[in-house]
């Protein structure tokens, strides 16, 4: 939260509207989320020129106030109230803190216009006991009727709620930064605030010394004050502080805020009594541990700062200071830190203590070095000032900061080119100047340092690209296309197959699902059909999202359990997704469910139900689209999960791709089927490009056979025998009429074979002759007896 | 007296096939043309004709014959016809009772968003790639200008699956990472790589621990951010219709400099105020920004040399915007009551 009055201490805002100040700087890249206005309507100053007694109340008092203009009568129960004080009075219309409306009405019976008020009920104090007990604020005699309140109290201020990204929360965060960022939309220059104090002889060196063990901490000053008093801070202070979101505590405490508000540099004050006459800054040392000031006991880790006093800790670098050596009423004389640590190391703190301070928030984003001992010095003028200190001479240091310039050398038209835009040297001047960013512009060359508070800016020609294009205007840029070399764009790699394959299985008619990669303990034990690990999340969120998968089967089981629960019936719904081993070798899958009717006509009775052989249909019909024609074959095994009777793997080129069947029984009671092929292995299989094949222009011979078998023996074993034995002019073999048990534990299963030469007409009996041959090959190998014709 | 029988038989021709049916039809053409037929008859009766008459006999024969047969065919057609309309009239079927149900293949919604915005990029030269979605931190975070210890790496946010070497990818753009350095520096780059990405995000309406990113980079020699702003143009203008405006804002990403939010005129309202714009007008849909030199330079191209530009949708967000989802876990329930209507073409 930015207060606008205190930014006017470092940059002239008169006659600005500050809400549409507010629009600007959001255009500009700092966002502005809301603008409160807490100044309050209808608060004036008035007089109470007469108080009676409440004929229905004990306590109440009915009053008459002048309110300059007028007389109104109000009701009021303060314990101090009475004839000629002089009072803040909220009138009908005024909104209190609380979104608290005072309107006309009646208390017990008497009418009562308006509200008396306490400072509690104006947001500037908290409601405590102390604070109710005080009653109405009593106005100083010389503060003229019928003013407005506000300015009476200080109180009227705008504020910004700002949302900024991420690189700008640090110089935006404080004040001083926020009027360079104003002072570059306006075009106008900062005034830093007076850090001037007078010194006493005696110099902190001579009451300290100081040791940095750790590079973590680059940075780190002290100074030194004696005899401070400590009250309350004035109330400039503590309204600053309250509008920004801080509870004034005494006028130390508030101070060491306050500059840290100002500057973005968190400072510590140390009872420089309690403390002892040395500061080691140093890495923990294993099982050490500290009390903070919020009176928790803290348990720290070795890469955690620590500011001790040669012995123990007594503060937490960067994110909060140890009860042994607080700023209590009692204290005197106090020492100041203001340093440097690194900021990763304090987020790191922070986080494993779960302790998100102000001061530790501001480090963890980094520190403008500069503004370090400015913020020393401003503590002192303000020490000096509102409690009576007396400041040391002298500061104790330790300085190992690169104080390395960050330039960059450019020209115009490198801006232009990155932007798009075309402006001139001169455009460019008055946006680094602006900006207050220091150049040299030489032979139609800028060499531009980049301001020590702009830690979010790194050395190259974007950054200040950036800079002058956000002051320039986004809105401002033209729409162009690149120009270049350019061709149509291609699905590069797997990505081909995957597209290809959810094109074929949408229009066989199943419903494309995306699942979560991560599953349960529970699903990761299921079709566990090859030999994988699992990867398992060291520290996942959840217990059902901590292994990922490597079946996908699993979860379109989820879905359908999900729609099953929805009363949908027919579910045929596939998934392509990546899973992964635990050597995080990758294997893109697809995997189908399908369960009920793939076709569904009631009333003609045209219901075709999902079976083996119709999603082994589907598999066919996709491995066919994707060109694996005549290279796939089904091979009965056990499968875990699946129907050991109805399972089977998927080959192709006789290596191993896939697994279809029927979910086991004692997992699902439907009747669901299954399959899932590896993607990646169908990738490493190269197709041959799509030729014309004529047909035979000679007639072909079609024959039929039919056997007597045992149910056991498998038609593609017929099959590849009657091929075998068919050679070259056996062209088709296809099954076209089956009888299970047809004598016992036998069956009749029939073949229908179509010869035919693409070079002659073949004759009968050479056809006979390989007919014959089959036959008898058959019967032989199967122990099968031709069926009678 | 022959010239009788003939004006005899064309009197009877007159009427002869009123009323006729398929079985009379046949009989008459018996009685008439048959062996014995009476126009059969009519020859056996020439010889008793007069010389000097038979030509005119004859004639006369052959043209009772052809009326004959004229008629004989017309009625036999006809009767054929309504023979063929009886039939086909008994065929007719209810033609309001239900068709086969042929089940529809719908696409997952996000794949839908996924598609079109692929094939605007495709059109426009980009090709399509993926990479691993357990990434090495090398190229989720390192390549990209995030280094150890920023705070976007924080362990709170990425599923890190064995210490901090290997992560579920909290972002696509480590492809882009890896396309830059298979590309070697040397060519120009035109890709998307729409995908899956993780972040530690308990599950709810708005927030989902898996997500879809579609990140897009090109490199070139010549390129700005008026050549971005171009670009946006073209895909919202696609995606949300012709009247999209494209608005740019500053904006902050590790990757690139300068950076942008992009916002697109509110497609519901036009631009006027409405609950889904929250009344401003425009609707946030991406980050972007041009490629960080450091980036650049990290994956083998030279930042004197080549420049480029990068974006990110968030799949989920447009969906969501687009169809008017309000629920993200949608996308990853699959109910397939939901689900069906996304089985069509686009308006």
């Amino acid at each position: 939260m930015i207060s606008l009055n205190w930014v006017k201490d470092y940059i002239d805002l008169d006659g600005e509207d500050l809400k549409e100040l507010a629009v600007k700087i959001t255009k500009a890249g700092v966002n502005v989320e809301a603008v409160k206005d807490n100044h309050i309507n209808n608060l004036v100053i008035g007089e109470v020129v007469s108080c009676e007694d409440h004929p229905n109340s004990d306590h109440l008092k009915v009053c008459m106030v002048n309110v300059g203009n007028e007389i109104v009568q109000i009701v009021c129960g303060a314990p101090n109230v009475r004839r000629g004080l002089k009072v803040i009075v909220a009138l009908p219309g005024a909104v209190l803190p609380g979104n608290f409306e005072i309107k006309k009405g009646k208390i017990r019976d008497v009418e009562s216009n308006g509200m008396l008020c306490a400072l509690f009920e104006l947001g500037i104090e908290e409601k405590t006991d102390e604070t109710y007990a005080k009653g109405i604020h009593e106005v100083e005699e010389d503060v003229k009727v019928g003013s407005d309140a506000n300015e009476y109290l200080g109180t009227s201020d705008v504020l910004y709620e700002l949302d900024v990204h991420k690189h700008r929360n640090n110089d935006c965060y404080y004040h001083i930064g926020f009027a360079y960022e104003i002072g570059c939309i306006l075009n106008k220059k900062v005034t830093l605030p007076d850090i001037t104090h007078k010194e006493i002889k005696e110099d902190v060196n001579d009451y300290l010394t100081l040791k940095v063990e750790t590079e973590d901490c680059p940075y780190y000053l002290a100074k030194m004050v004696k005899d401070v008093v400590i009250k309350e801070s004035p109330e400039f202070i503590k309204q600053r502080l309250i509008n920004a979101g801080m509870r004034p505590i005494n006028n130390v405490v508030d101070i060491s805020n306050y500059v840290m508000l100002e500057f973005g540099q968190p400072l510590h004050f140390f009872d420089k009594d309690y403390l002892g006459d040395k500061i080691v800054v140093r890495k923990v040392k294993e099982n050490e541990t500290i009390k903070t000031l919020d009176g928790l006991n803290r348990e720290l880790k070795t890469s955690d700062i620590v500011i001790t006093d040669g012995d123990k800790p007594v503060c937490i670098a960067g994110v909060m200071g140890g009860e042994n050596t607080e700023v209590l009423p009692t204290t005197k004389n106090i020492l100041i830190e203001s340093a440097i640590f690194d900021a990763v190391s304090i987020r790191n703190t922070a986080s494993h203590l779960n302790l998100k301070s102000e001061a530790s928030i501001r480090y963890g984003k980094g520190l403008n070095y500069e503004y370090t001992k400015m913020a020393i010095e401003r503590a002192c003028h303000l020490l000096e000032r509102y409690a009576d200190a007396k400041v040391l001479s002298g500061i104790v240091c330790h300085d190992k900061v690169d104080k390395t310039d960050k330039t960059v050398t450019f020209k115009t038209e490198e801006i232009n080119k990155i932007l798009g835009i075309e402006i001139t040297d001169d455009d460019v001047k008055v946006e680094l100047g602006r900006l207050d960013f220091p150049y040299v512009y030489k032979a139609s060359e800028f060499i531009v340092t980049i301001p020590k508070r702009r830690l979010d800016i790194d050395p190259n020609i974007n950054d200040i690209a950036e800079e002058i294009g956000r002051l320039y205007g986004y809105h401002n840029l033209v729409s162009t296309l690149p120009k270049g070399y350019t061709k149509q764009g291609e699905y590069i790699g797997d990505v081909k197959i995957r597209k290809e394959t959810s094109k074929r299985l949408r229009t066989l008619g199943l419903n494309e699902c995306k699942t979560y990669t991560l599953v349960s303990p529970d699903m990761a034990k299921l079709f566990r059909y090859e030999d994988k690990e699992n990867v398992i999340l060291p520290n996942p969120m959840s217990i059902d999202k901590s292994i990922v998968r490597t079946s996908i089967i699993p979860s379109l089981l989820n879905v359908y359990d999900y729609n099953t629960a929805r009363s949908v019936k027919d579910i045929c719904i596939y998934e392509i997704a990546k899973t992964y081993d635990k050597d995080f070798n990758e294997d893109l899958k697809t995997a189908i469910l399908m369960k009920g009717e793939y076709l569904t006509n009631d009333w003609l009775k045209l219901n075709v139900k999902v079976d083996f052989y119709l999603i082994k249909g589907v598999i066919e019909n996709l491995l066919n689209y994707l060109g694996y024609k005549n290279r796939y074959s089904f091979e009965k095994a056990q499968i875990s999960d699946l129907h050991p009777g109805i399972s089977s793997k998927i080959l192709i080129d006789k290596d191993e791709v896939g697994i279809i069947g029927k979910v086991h029984p004692s997992l699902k009671k439907d009747d669901i089927f299954v399959a899932e092929i590896s993607l990646t292995k169908l990738y490493e299989k190269s197709v041959k490009p799509i030729k014309f094949k004529e047909v035979s222009k000679y007639p072909e011979i079609n024959k039929d056979m039919a056997f007597i078998v045992a149910n056991e023996v498998e038609s593609d074993a017929i099959k590849s025998v009657i091929k075998k034995e068919g050679g070259r002019i056996l062209g088709d073999v296809k099954v076209f009429d089956l009888y299970p048990n047809i004598s016992e534990g036998k069956k009749s299963i029939a073949y229908r074979l179509t010869f035919r030469d693409e070079t002659r007409t073949l004759a009968d009996d050479e056809v006979m002759l390989i007919f014959n041959k089959i036959i008898a090959s058959v019967e032989s190998q199967f122990d099968a007896v031709l069926r009678d014709k | 007296m022959h010239s009788d029988k003939i004006k005899e038989i064309s009197e009877e021709l007159k009427t002869l096939f009123d009323d006729c049916t398929k079985s009379k039809l046949e009989n008459i053409k018996t009685e008439y043309l048959g062996k014995n037929g009476k126009i059969t008859l009519l020859n056996g009766l020439i010889k008793d004709v007069p010389n000097e008459m038979k030509k005119e006999f004859g004639m006369q024969v052959n043209a009772l014959r052809s009326e004959f047969n004229e008629k004989y065919e017309k009625v036999k057609s006809e009767l054929e016809e309504a023979e063929i309309n009886q039939k086909l009239a008994s065929e007719a079927i209810d033609i309001t009772l239900p068709g086969t149900n042929i089940k529809n293949g719908a696409p997952n919604i996000l794949e839908k968003i996924v598609e079109e915005i692929e094939s605007v990029f495709m059109s426009m030269g980009y090709d399509v790639v993926d990479g691993p979605e357990i990434e090495e931190d090398h190229y989720n975070f390192e390549l990209l200008n995030i280094p150890k210890g920023h705070p976007a790496r924080d362990a709170q946010d990425t599923f890190y699956v064995k210490g901090e070497d290997y992560l579920l990818r909290s972002q696509t753009s480590p492809v882009q990472a890896r396309v830059m350095l298979a590309s070697g520096g040397d060519k120009p780059i035109r890709m998307i790589c729409p995908g899956k990405t993780y972040r530690r995000d308990a599950d709810d309406a708005t927030h989902s621990h898996q997500f879809m990113q579609i990140e897009g980079l090109l490199v070139d020699k010549d390129v700005s951010l008026s050549d971005l702003k171009g670009t946006f143009d073209v895909v919202v203008k696609k995606l949300f219709g012709e009247s999209t405006k494209t608005r740019f804002r500053p904006s902050y990403y590790q990757f690139t400099e300068p950076s942008v939010e992009t916002d697109i005129s509110c497609f519901v309202c036009k631009g006027k105020g409405c609950s889904l714009c929250k009344n401003t007008g425009w609707i946030t849909v991406s980050g972007a920004g041009i490629v960080h030199p450091n980036v650049l330079k990290n994956c083998g191209y030279d930042p004197k040399v080549w420049t480029g530009f990068a974006f990110g949708f968030g799949a989920e967000r447009l969906a969501m915007l687009k169809y008017g989802i309000n629920d993200i876990r949608t996308f990853y329930q699959t109910d397939l009551r939901e689900v069906e209507n996304f089985d069509r073409r686009e308006a």
